[in-house]
């Protein structure tokens, strides 16, 4: 075999299975990409129910309630709206009221049913799509200002 | 003053590293020796220089000095010595110097060892070895010096991340880190070559030993961080595609494919401007993977708070780094001449293969990672792109690269023939048929992919084994002849034939855990009982204790196997003093066919508590699969070529060759 011949078929290889990559990702991208939305955005965009997207934003004070049957059922705010959440299962070890949270599930008739809480690892570290969309309803504070205190 | 010493030897680091990366290369292009000359000792003085910066930090953090703030953020009095001593590379800064650390440490080697290299080679590796250096002391010095004074100096420290104050964790990035920058030696041998516009067989072994080193090193490094997320975050799963896995899981797969490709040119000399395309990107993603970690970028345990210097001189970096190391390869790349032809069915052939689904694959999860980040930074929607697409893009690559896997290896170089490697391969055939019908009638309601995958795995296996046993001709010749064929065999095809075994037992272990799992989570009072995968757990409420910085809650879960007490499970929730934060241990009984698992969470006002319990089928095989993928290329790492600088060749001139070299 000629080596123009080698490189013509590594070249054509190379080609398939780029072009079998692109065909899986694109097939893939339908349904595994997942948005994200803040309280105000889900009651905005009118999200269909079962649609599975991420919700993240402050868990409200005073909202966590256990359920009984390892439900807790708390609601999430970006301090201009509020969304009603039920959890089954057991929450990451950082998970408070008052304190930055990421869900992701489905919307169904009202209440956001989280399939996943997100482990927060450190509790200083808000997740940024969670500023972010605190920053969008106007109700951000710099938290740096309290960390510029130890430097 | 330990302090000031540590900062000022990091800065004399850096002026030396500015001298090795100058005056060997411009010793080597205009035929100077002494300018060349240079690069050894300047690489060795720059090492010294590194370690006494780094024991400085590892002294502050021993004695616990809180003037300075990098202990102060990470460290506390009470904290046991081991989490001293790892809070040292626990943190952005901190890691940094550990990264310069090793890559100074290999080029100090490059320097003490590399003896038998070409002079000119010699002095240009060293000097694009501290070029990356350089890049890095001034990253440091100027964004991110972990030797910052604090003024008035805190009581007490902070204390370090306590989901990170684990023996797991505190060994995973000198693991990660000693594969990341091990790969910086095939880039720094890469950049020489394209230099030098020449690569050959010699370069080739140079290169495979610091390849295999690094491989075995980030192997070890991603199997550590997946163990630590199984047991630590008590999900009770090993991989997410987190972003941050995938960091570390991109510069894996380049870094196979690596080397595959670096024995084509050792052994065939041809590849090789792929092998050094491949070079540059391995490393590439190795840096792209210690920055989008700890940048900050990413919503995870790495990310630290950043700061947004940080993020331009990152991005700077890598574009010098990238950009530039590929625009050298195109300009050059065409002046390395390869001189081995092969047909496409042929053992070269196999390997291209190889490399090309590796490459398909972690361009792929590139993709996926970076998605998201582009696509928030040119203001489109935030998204995340989650496992299923991962799993649907990543699986379908790699079945065909494992049934080409146990065919590979029965091939000739150059050219070879199909039929009697299928013809040979029957029997790994009829086992993986076999037990995929017996897992489909037994697990007719489990996922499909559990069938696939352990067909895949039995098939891989077996024929590794059929390869291993073809090689020692075995029960085709007198035991003794195949006993002396087995001790005859080189260690670098050991090594190939265990990192297959390795990974075919990974497999089993990846698809038992990923496809029959059986979970439960419920609300449980003392006194409940809960059966799982045939296993009875009765839960006996849970106690306080003390930790040596932490208060815990524990669990008692007593389990029981055919009405027998089989084990005894405790998870704790353990609350840290310093930081009052809470983390979950997780009790895990490990056996041959599963691990038992158990999670304990919060009280509810019933009295009840929250638990998860879990069976994860033939989660030990995946470690232990890793385990001998390890050994495997650890093994080769020893080979007679490596140690003799002369390949082993056909039996005959290779005893000549190694007379020869023994003389």
């Amino acid at each position: 075999m000629k080596r123009k011949h080698k490189r013509l078929t590594f070249v054509a290889i190379a080609l398939t299975l780029l072009g079998a990559a692109t065909a899986l990702v694109l097939s893939a991208y339908e349904d595994s990409i997942v948005f994200f939305y803040s309280p105000t955005d889900l009651a905005e965009k009118k999200i269909a129910d079962g649609r599975r997207v991420r919700l993240g934003g402050l868990v409200e004070e005073g909202s966590v309630k256990k359920a009984g049957d390892a439900i807790t059922l708390f609601r999430v705010t970006d301090l201009t709206t509020t969304v009603a959440v039920s959890y089954k299962g057991l929450l990451p070890d950082l998970f408070r009221e008052g304190q930055g949270v990421v869900a992701e599930g489905r919307l169904k008739a009202g209440v956001f049913n989280a399939e996943d809480v997100l482990a927060k690892h450190d509790e200083t570290y808000m997740p940024p799509e969670v500023a972010d969309a605190l920053k969008k309803s106007g109700k951000w504070q710099d938290q740096e200002k309290d960390k510029g205190k130890t430097k | 003053m330990i302090a000031e010493i540590g900062h000022f030897a990091l800065i004399l680091a850096l002026l030396m590293a500015v001298v090795q990366s100058t005056l060997p290369l411009i010793g080597a292009h205009k035929g100077y020796e002494s300018w060349m000359a240079t690069a050894r000792p300047a690489a060795i003085m720059q090492f010294v220089l590194v370690a006494i910066s780094f024991g400085s930090l590892t002294q502050l953090y021993l004695t616990s000095d809180f003037s300075v703030l990098n202990v102060v953020q990470n460290s506390h009095t009470a904290k046991p010595l081991l989490y001293k001593i790892a809070g040292v590379w626990a943190n952005h800064e901190g890691s940094l110097l550990l990264w310069v650390l090793i890559l100074a440490l290999f080029g100090s080697a490059v320097a003490v060892f590399g003896a038998n290299l070409p002079p000119k080679l010699r002095a240009r590796v060293l000097s694009v070895q501290a070029m990356i250096a350089v890049g890095f002391y001034l990253f440091m010095l100027l964004t991110s010096n972990p030797f910052e004074r604090i003024f008035p100096a805190p009581i007490n420290g902070q204390d370090l991340n306590p989901l990170l104050q684990d023996p797991g964790l505190a060994l995973h990035p000198p693991m990660l880190y000693l594969g990341y920058v091990g790969f910086s030696m095939a880039f720094s041998f890469a950049i020489a070559a394209l230099i030098e516009g020449r690569v050959d067989a010699a370069w080739a072994r140079w290169v495979r030993p610091w390849t295999l080193a690094a491989w075995c090193f980030l192997t070890g490094g991603v199997a550590l961080g997946s163990w630590w997320a199984y047991y630590e975050l008590g999900w009770g799963g090993w991989w997410f595609w987190d972003p941050v896995e995938n960091a570390s899981f991109m510069p894996w797969l380049a870094g196979t494919a690596l080397l595959h490709s670096s024995t084509v040119v050792e052994k065939r000399d041809t590849l090789k401007g792929w092998t050094i395309l491949l070079a540059i990107i391995t490393f590439s993603l190795s840096l792209l993977g210690t920055f989008l970690v700890r940048s900050g970028a990413l919503t995870s345990v790495h990310a630290f708070a950043t700061d947004p210097a940080r993020g331009v001189f990152i991005l700077g970096l890598l574009i010098v780094v990238i950009g530039g190391s590929l625009a050298l390869f195109a300009w050059r790349a065409p002046a390395l001449v390869s001189t081995g032809v092969f047909q496409p069915i042929s053992r070269e052939g196999a390997l291209l293969l190889n490399n090309l689904i590796m490459a398909t694959a972690a361009a792929a999860v590139l993709l996926g990672t970076l998605y998201p980040l582009f696509l928030d930074a040119i203001g489109g929607d935030k998204v995340s792109v989650g496992a299923p697409f991962f799993n649907a893009v990543f699986i379908p690559l790699m079945v065909p690269m494992i049934v080409a896997m146990a065919v590979g290896p029965m091939l000739s170089w150059k050219r070879a023939d199909l039929k009697p490697a299928f013809s040979r391969l029957w029997a790994a055939a009829l086992a993986a048929g076999l037990l995929m019908a017996t897992v489909w009638v037994i697990k007719t309601d489990g996922p499909f992919m559990g069938v696939i995958g352990a067909g895949l795995a039995v098939w891989l296996f077996a024929g590794t084994g059929v390869e291993l046993a073809e090689r020692l001709r075995l029960f085709k010749v007198p035991l003794s002849d195949s006993f002396s064929r087995l001790r005859r065999t080189p260690r670098a095809a050991w090594g190939m034939t265990l990192g297959h075994l390795g990974l075919a037992i990974t497999i089993a272990g990846m698809t038992g855990a990923g496809s029959w799992r059986t979970e439960s989570i419920q609300a449980m009072k003392p006194g409940e009982r809960v059966t799982v995968a045939g296993y009875e757990f009765i839960f006996d409420g849970a106690k306080d204790g003390i930790g040596p910085n932490y208060s815990i809650v524990e669990g008692t879960f007593r389990v029981f196997k055919d009405g027998k007490a089989f084990v005894t499970l405790r998870p704790e929730k353990r609350i840290y003093n310093v930081s009052k934060r809470p983390t979950t241990e997780a009790a895990i009984h490990t056996t041959f066919f599963g691990d038992l698992y158990a999670v304990v969470g919060d009280k509810d006002p019933n009295g009840a508590y929250v638990t998860r319990l879990y069976f994860n089928p033939l989660v030990a095989w995946m470690w232990g699969g890793v385990i001998i993928m390890i050994a495997g290329g650890g093994l080769s790492l020893t080979d007679r070529r490596h140690r003799i600088g002369a390949p082993a060749k056909r039996t005959g001139q290779g005893a000549a060759v190694a007379q020869a070299a023994g003389a």
